[in-house]
């Protein structure tokens, strides 16, 4: 008698739980969605104004769905306003600037890990806190001096301030990581500090390098002011060409959106081809240009 | 072993170590330090690009003090840096905290999420500008949705730099995110079981145990946002102008508008140093606030 009594209270307490259970992780997914949402939403909106006709784009209530979306819009940003030119400029640049501050980074960031001179990477962090106009100043007037003003060679030297220090912070970071035993047997067996430097460590600091690369062209890439103050009609790299030559007196929502989309497509690629070195190799020192 | 076998050796290697770093520092000599000496040269000259340049000591930084244009913009830039620090900080130690926890696709999500930070701004500024339209604007849609009335946006003088933060925190939540989670995943388990056995509640937890302990990354956080936003100009610069009138025109953008419109090369340099050694202040002042609050 008295199972058969206390059962039915049982389940109840049971299916009580499992209601509130329920309610919980529906409660838990909403704020999921409440945070995720804005940033897919952003994007979303941005890709579906770019497959969108113009009477689409600015009708209102608006049209959320493209139908059938369009790719006029693509075809016009890059046959009638050389995007093709902008896109390979910003290849160059921040290419350029990416294997520069390779070149000198890496070894860097391996003589301040080994030397333990950290006080090297003070100046980083002050470089770091520097507002980016405050460099365009006297490059601009040394350039015009040097008659450099809208080129390519111009563009690249002044990217070296966004691509170096996050080379060096990164791989001195990394080179840190690294144990040393094997580049000291290296030297006890009669190896310079430069051979340990090029046959042991750094084949062994391949990720870090991998990291480094990826956000030094990424901060490049997105880099607009340099190129808006810095870049000729020809030289313009692809975010100062997307606000300078495709303005919203000479051109549609609709390209201009599908002209946003190219430029920060690869970036995107690239964050979801790395993503967990990125995110380590952000929060580790907030590095950012 | 082999430093004390051999004297000297230790330190002959730590020299050439520094060699390594050489070409570095010679390309950083040029692009970073030149500028830095070059601009606080120039900041004592009254020189506008194409004609002479006269020396005039302190006096840029003179006419700076009763600058009214100046002094606003600085009032613009603080605001925008309050809330563009505040707000992301209290939304990515939630998103934190969420990503802290187990769920299906969280990996998928999580690099969702941080999708925004690594945007080109540019870009999405065009995108946020055509959100921000008042008549064809997806926002005012979006508000009339739920019962609100439509908002002039970056059009209004009152509400241009709550809508520029809004971009802002868009952009820039996912870093303080990934700073927060960073130190969610370094923290102790054995101070939640103890306090869960003396019947502590889901608040009592994070109150007197989370919070403290990501406190510090917290302050990191703090100081990394508040460096970006008071550096912030790519999207001002593309939504807005520093408009309407000057109502969202920050120091950097006043800053641009000397130098590259109107070509002031010394008064911009002054602005420079001026602006250089606020952020300088702001961040050693967070740092400092951390290292008393380590003390107590």
């Amino acid at each position: 008698m008295d199972v058969t009594a206390v059962a039915p209270v049982g389940t109840g307490v049971a299916a009580g739980n499992r209601w509130r259970r329920r309610l919980r992780s529906f409660g838990f997914g909403l704020s999921v969605l409440a945070i995720v949402s804005p940033a897919i939403l952003v994007f979303l909106w941005m890709l579906s104004l770019s497959l969108k006709n113009e009477i689409d784009n600015l009708s209102y209530p608006p049209v959320f769905i493209p139908a059938p979306p369009t790719f006029n819009n693509f075809v016009q940003v890059f046959a009638e306003n050389s995007m093709g030119l902008y896109f390979w400029n910003s290849v160059v640049v921040s290419g350029g600037a990416t294997l520069i501050a390779l070149a000198v980074g890496i070894p860097a960031g391996y003589g301040i890990a080994r030397a333990q001179a950290h006080k090297l990477t003070i100046l980083i962090l002050i470089a770091r806190m520097t507002p980016a106009l405050s460099y365009l100043i006297p490059l601009f007037t040394v350039f015009q001096f040097l008659g450099l003003n809208n080129t390519l060679t111009a563009l690249v030297i002044t990217h070296l301030v966004i691509t170096v220090p996050i080379v060096v912070y990164i791989m001195a970071g990394h080179f840190e990581t690294l144990p040393k035993e094997l580049e000291e047997a290296a030297l006890i067996d009669g190896g310079s500090v430069w051979t340990s430097f090029r046959y042991v460590a750094l084949p062994l600091a391949r990720p870090g390098i991998v990291v480094g690369t990826i956000l030094a062209f990424i901060f490049s890439w997105n880099n607009f002011v340099f190129g808006a103050v810095l870049a000729g009609r020809a030289t313009r790299t692809l975010p100062a060409a997307v606000y300078n030559v495709l303005t919203f007196e000479q051109l549609a929502w609709g390209p201009l959106a599908a002209a946003a989309l190219v430029v920060t497509v690869p970036v995107l690629l690239l964050t979801v081809v790395i993503q967990k070195e990125i995110v380590a190799g952000l929060t580790h020192g907030g590095i950012k240009a | 072993m082999a430093a004390s076998a051999r004297p000297g050796f230790l330190a002959r290697r730590h020299r050439s170590y520094y060699y390594f770093a050489l070409p570095a520092l010679v390309v950083v000599g040029i692009v970073i330090i030149f500028p830095w000496l070059f601009t606080v040269w120039m900041s004592a000259f009254d020189w506008k690009i194409g004609s002479v340049a006269h020396f005039v000591g302190l006096d840029n930084y003179a006419k700076l003090i009763t600058n009214q244009r100046f002094i606003e913009s600085i009032v613009h830039t603080f605001y925008f840096t309050l809330l563009a620090v505040v707000v992301p900080l209290v939304l990515g130690l939630v998103a934190a905290l969420i990503f802290h926890r187990e769920f299906p696709f969280r990996g998928v999500l999580r690099a969702v999420f941080t999708m925004p930070m690594m945007a080109t701004p540019v870009a999405v500024a065009l995108v946020w500008t055509m959100m921000f339209h008042p008549q064809q604007g997806v926002l005012n849609y979006l508000l009339s949705l739920v019962g609100l009335p439509p908002s002039l946006w970056v059009y209004s003088p009152t509400w241009v730099i709550p809508s520029l933060v809004l971009v802002e925190i868009w952009h820039w939540t996912p870093l303080v995110m990934l700073i927060v989670l960073g130190g969610l995943a370094a923290l102790p388990t054995e101070p939640y079981e103890s306090a869960r056995m003396d019947g502590a509640s889901e608040w009592q937890l994070f109150r007197y145990i989370t919070l403290p302990l990501v406190a510090p990354f917290l302050v990191v956080a703090a100081v990394i946002r508040t460096i970006d936003a008071l550096k912030a100009f790519d999207t001002i610069y593309v939504i807005s102008q520093g408009g309407p009138g000057t109502a969202s025109e920050t120091i950097n953008l006043y800053l641009y508008l000397q130098a590259f419109a109107f070509y002031n090369v010394g008064n911009a340099s002054a602005v420079v140093v001026v602006f250089f050694a606020m952020i300088l202040a702001l961040a050693l002042l967070l740092l400092y606030v951390r290292e008393r609050a380590k003390w107590t």
